[in-house]
């Protein structure tokens, strides 16, 4: 028997789109002085949603010298209970307006509205929750009490909001000003950002967005006016970022790429690692950086585990982001949709077996069934190289000693899953992985309290809890 | 002792626990303060860096295995065997750096006090540095400072000794192992340093100390995509920096540049050195019944 889902979307209504938006700089909206206009894009219409505005050099330049100018005058002065404040109010807005950030990511990115609803929105105001305690806290923290000054910030596209409430929100908690630009698919909720912004009367040049591709980007990291350097993204761009930064005296923080294992035991509750599994690497469609993107499955359980995955991925809807039973929505860009057909290719030439559940695609938009290659060997492409779609390789090990060495077989380490009924081997394990985030018997979580990020090539530097305030507190070493 | 000729010592590398020449064969004559001739101290090659790299990561996991308790232990017996030395180490000093025999015998009761306040740490990093951290849901969640890996490091030209220590303590204490270029006005202190951790149980590898040209062998550690981190402490020239800091963006080293000012060694070190080599782990894990 089967069931039909009757069509649940989600109103849009609740946003209020303009034809054209300009740089926020110094509290207000203007307009470029050097830059140019580019169109963002519904994923899953391939309709327009509006213009934004590409910053040039003299914009980066004027955002950066309100930065500073509010450094010195406003937000170093103001005692840390103040700013406490101002994040208060920016994450009481943000739920506020929880509804329309929601819609709003999901018409930009293309993912389900369930999962910016329930997961992308409230975790962006409790992240401002979270650190507004931290701000007249900061000395407690154990790292002292130095702002940096001029943070630059680029995020990306993946988890929009999200990902610059993890950089703006430590920052500002921390004392710094900052100059964010966000991806260039996905700008609107960082100009929604902004307005809360004005709503929280956050004093202007405190934090300034300017919306652009990878030369703003480069134009912010290379300004000598940026004290600090934060950024989300490719290991790639992560590389040209550190070489930039090095020999000047900016702080860098970097959180790049993954390819995680996911471990599956023998002994783990199959079910539950079933939906850990799904969770781990069709969650957003793989657009995340921790993705469990190599299933790692003890041999002796191999047929069972791979059986139940392959039903219930036949039961994933994909389809309209906006509609409140989809569990799959759309590729964020035509490019990355390109990118991961390239490494599908590459599994099927290089001799892995694929599977791609049965779904129909809609015409418009761009869209990747959840796929699944099995017998995939460490040589493979698509075990090595981070595929950031809905693309799953299988492999398998016979001791923990083997899955440990096959889990930490990559140049990341960002995170890894382990599902096992056994504690004292989900603690051996975990001093064992070479990776920064380890969920155990679970998987994609993701908390303000709960530090985040990588070792190795995945990047340096933490987002979240108490170890992540040491990313916007300058430090001597002696 | 008239008329008796002494016998004198060969400077050579630390390597994996042992005390090899440079594979190159090459050496370089080291003259004390006064310009005369010490000794022919080996000069180090890439070869001896990557062997010295192999050695490194292969001595890091066991390193690392090794229990909290147990590397304090040994970080202090290497200030014991330290201290039973100083009569040599002064002499080494004042030879090399022409200092007085009062300076050399400070410099070296404060390195090996700074082992003996290293050896201290090495249990609780995780107690300072971890945390439990208040998720909101039914996990327990904690985070726990590990090592980095095998990190590369230039010690300062001086203080010698006080140097070398103050970079290599703080690096292996949290259960990274290392590779350092020794000062290369005044490398004899830094070998006579590694018979020193020779015998005192720490395992083979995971200090390896080179002697020679830092401008000549850091770059070739600094792009080598075994190292994770580098330590720059000891890099002069702001080119040569520089240069390191680029070739350790390939494979995403974590980078401590050089002192912007002149380092105090004899200040309290702080935690700076050992939170610029650990990594922070965080597990998640369900609460229920």
């Amino acid at each position: 028997m089967t069931f039909d889902y009757a069509p649940a979307p989600e109103s849009r209504a609740v946003v209020d789109i303009a034809p054209h938006y300009g740089l926020f700089i110094d509290g207000d909206f203007v307009e470029s002085i050097d830059g140019t206009t580019f169109k963002t894009i519904n994923p899953a219409t391939e309709e327009v949603l509006t213009e934004v505005t590409e910053a040039g050099a003299a914009d980066v330049e004027r955002a950066v010298k309100a930065a500073r100018t509010a450094y010195k005058q406003t937000w170093s002065k103001m005692p840390g209970r103040e700013r406490a404040k101002y994040l208060y109010r920016i994450a009481r807005i943000i739920q506020e307006r929880s509804r329309e950030l929601a819609v709003l990511e999901t018409l930009d990115n293309g993912k389900p509205i369930r999962e910016s609803r329930d997961v992308d929105i409230p975790l962006v105001a409790a992240h401002f929750f979270y650190h507004a305690g931290w701000a007249d806290k900061i000395a407690y923290a154990g790292y002292g009490d130095k702002p940096y000054g001029v943070a630059g910030q680029i995020s990306p596209w993946n988890f929009p909001l999200l990902m610059l409430a993890w950089k703006v929100a430590p920052a500002l908690a921390c004392g710094n000003t900052v100059v964010l630009k966000p991806a260039e698919t996905t700008p609107l909720t960082a100009l929604a950002f902004a307005d809360i912004c004005r709503q929280a009367d956050l004093p202007p040049g405190v934090v300034n967005i300017l919306t652009g591709a990878g030369q703003t980007g480069r134009l912010i990291v290379e300004s000598p006016g940026i004290d600090k350097v934060a950024f989300t993204g490719s290991t790639e761009v992560g590389r040209q970022i550190q070489r930039a930064v090095a020999g000047t005296r900016k702080g860098l923080t970097l959180e790049l790429g993954g390819k995680a294992a996911n471990i599956v035991f023998d002994d783990a509750p199959i079910d539950e690692a079933i939906e850990g599994i799904v969770n781990g690497i069709f969650f957003n469609q793989g657009h995340v950086c921790c993705a469990g993107s190599r299933l790692l499955v003890q041999e002796s359980v191999q047929d069972e585990v791979l059986d139940a995955l392959k039903r219930r991925l036949a039961t994933l809807r994909l389809g309209d982001p906006m509609d409140k039973n989809t569990d799959i929505g759309a590729i964020n860009s035509p490019e990355q949709r390109a990118r991961i057909d390239d490494l599908v290719k590459s599994g099927e030439g290089e001799g892995a077996d694929r599977w791609s559940a049965p779904c129909a695609l809609p015409d418009r938009g761009w869209w990747y069934p959840p796929t699944v290659f099995t017998g995939v060997t460490q040589a493979h492409r698509i075990a090595r190289e981070e595929i950031f779609g809905p693309v799953l390789s299988v492999l398998t090990f016979r001791t923990p000693d083997e899955a440990v060495e096959k889990a930490n077989n990559t140049p990341f380490g960002l995170s890894a899953g382990i599902w096992t009924d056994k504690g004292s081997r989900i603690l051996w394990m975990a001093s064992r992985l070479r990776a920064g985030v380890i969920w155990a018997n679970t998987f994609n979580r993701f908390d303000p309290a709960s530090p985040f990020g990588g070792y190795k090539e995945s990047g340096f530097g933490r987002e979240g809890g108490r170890q992540g305030l040491a990313a916007y507190v300058k430090q001597e070493v002696v | 002792m008239e008329g008796r000729l002494d016998v004198r010592k060969t400077y050579k590398l630390f390597i994996g626990g042992a005390f090899p020449r440079s594979e190159s064969g090459r050496t370089f004559a080291v003259a004390d303060a006064k310009g005369r001739f010490m000794a022919n101290a080996s000069l180090a090659s890439r070869k001896d860096a990557r062997d010295a790299v192999t050695a490194a990561r292969g001595a890091q996991s066991r390193w690392w295995d090794a229990t909290a308790y147990n590397r304090g232990q040994i970080l202090y017996r290497i200030a014991e065997m330290l201290e039973g030395r100083r009569a040599q180490f002064e002499d080494e000093i004042e030879r090399a750096e022409g200092v007085s025999a009062r300076r050399a015998g400070a410099q070296v009761d404060a390195s090996i006090d700074r082992w003996v306040w290293y050896a201290g740490w090495s249990d609780k990093i995780a107690q300072v540095l971890g945390s439990t951290n208040p998720v909101a849901g039914p996990y327990f969640n904690f985070s726990v400072p590990e090592p980095t890996g095998v990190v590369a490091a230039v010690a300062p030209q001086r203080p010698s000794l006080l140097g070398l220590v103050s970079v290599v303590a703080p690096i292996i204490v949290s259960g990274n192992s290392c590779v350092v270029i020794a000062s290369a006005e005044c490398p004899l202190p830094a070998i006579t340093l590694a018979e020193v951790l020779a015998t005192s149980d720490l395992p083979g590898g995971v200090v390896n100390i080179l002697t020679g040209a830092p401008a000549e062998i850091g770059p070739w550690l600094a792009s080598h995509a075994d190292v994770n981190a580098l330590d720059l402490t000891g890099i002069v020239d702001d080119g040569v920096a520089t240069e390191m800091a680029v070739a350790a963006a390939d494979t995403i080293k974590r980078v401590l540049p050089p002192s912007a000012s002149a380092p105090d060694w004899s200040a309290d070190p702080g935690l700076g050195r050992i939170m610029s080599f650990v990594e922070t782990t965080t597990v998640w894990h369900p609460q229920g019944v």
